[in-house]
């Protein structure tokens, strides 16, 4: 039995916004960063779902781009979480208000 | 249709628990699951190529990276402090924002046209079929060179970048030398030797 593409698509959107309220809520800067993980995958799901619906590969390569950008976007970001957070007392996006160095 | 629903269960769980868990290292271990349950929904979705690469590169690569910068941030003498837990005050706003979010989704994609799965393209695994590793790669080399090579550039540009950040050029090199420089060991090795 084949599952109707809307359920799939659902599912994709309470990822969508479990991810968002992550990064909404939480204030670990590594917490947020996989939230924003969870984000990428949620569309990613929708790309693949709707690929599959119209027999169309380009969601495929559209998701594959994708993980490529979150690749580059999770080594960028830990980057500067990594530098940002060595002299702060807490691991908190709070406490890094002044963009001094 | 039971794959989905299991598959649906262990996704959104993951996914709550990857964003209520007390320490990082609990959240990668949920995202860990979350991403292993995406890839057997990729190959419900007859997208094996896309499943292979999503266990490889974000289980294998993109995790160990966070496992790694959080072993690096716990590395000083006692575990990286969290600051004071905001969540319970902000849980209320974030949560009326999601559900804002996620009706704002449903009221497009109920508008959008959704074409009903159109009958199996091929059988998983057939080497031609829809979503297959042939399928994939003859689509991404030829019709999609470009989107391909784009992403080479965009991942040296983040190599680069990340070098420049976290590199010894960069603030990272900055702070370690401004706090090299006030640890004066010279006098003490002085006075050790003036008392042999």
């Amino acid at each position: 039995m084949i599952v109707a593409p809307e359920n799939y698509v659902a599912l994709s959107a309470v990822l969508f916004t479990i991810g968002v309220v992550g990064v909404i809520a939480r204030r670990n800067p590594l917490i947020m960063l996989m939230s924003i993980e969870l984000l990428f995958n949620a569309a990613n799901l929708a790309l693949v779902t709707y690929a599959r619906a119209w027999v169309n590969n380009v969601g495929h390569i559209f998701a594959f781009l994708v993980i490529t950008v979150a690749a580059a976007e999770a080594a960028i970001g830990l980057a500067i979480v990594a530098v940002a957070f060595r002299n702060l007392p807490h691991v908190d996006v709070d406490d890094a208000a002044v963009l001094k160095g | 249709m039971i794959t989905f629903w299991i598959l649906a269960v262990l996704l959104i769980a993951s996914a709550v628990f990857v964003v209520t868990a007390k320490k990082p290292v609990y959240s990668v271990v949920g995202l860990l699951a979350n991403f292993l349950a995406l890839a057997a929904t990729y190959l419900e979705l007859q997208a094996e190529f896309l499943a292979v690469i999503q266990i490889v590169v974000y289980s294998g690569a993109i995790l160990i990276l966070f496992v790694f910068v959080i072993a690096l941030l716990s590395s000083g003498v006692k575990p990286f402090e969290v600051g004071p837990d905001r969540a319970p005050r902000i849980a209320v706003p974030a949560i009326l924002f999601g559900a804002l979010v996620l009706a704002g989704i449903a009221a497009t994609v109920v508008g959008a046209n959704t074409a009903a799965l159109r009958g199996a393209a091929g059988v998983t695994g057939d080497a031609n079929a829809f979503g297959s590793v042939a399928d994939f790669g003859a689509a991404l080399f030829t019709t999609n060179l470009l989107p391909f090579e784009v992403t080479a550039l965009l991942l040296m540009v983040a190599v680069v970048g990340v070098v420049l950040i976290a590199g010894d050029e960069g603030p990272a090199g900055i702070i370690r030398r401004r706090k090299r420089r006030p640890i004066e060991r010279e006098p003490i090795v002085k006075r050790e030797r003036a008392v042999r």
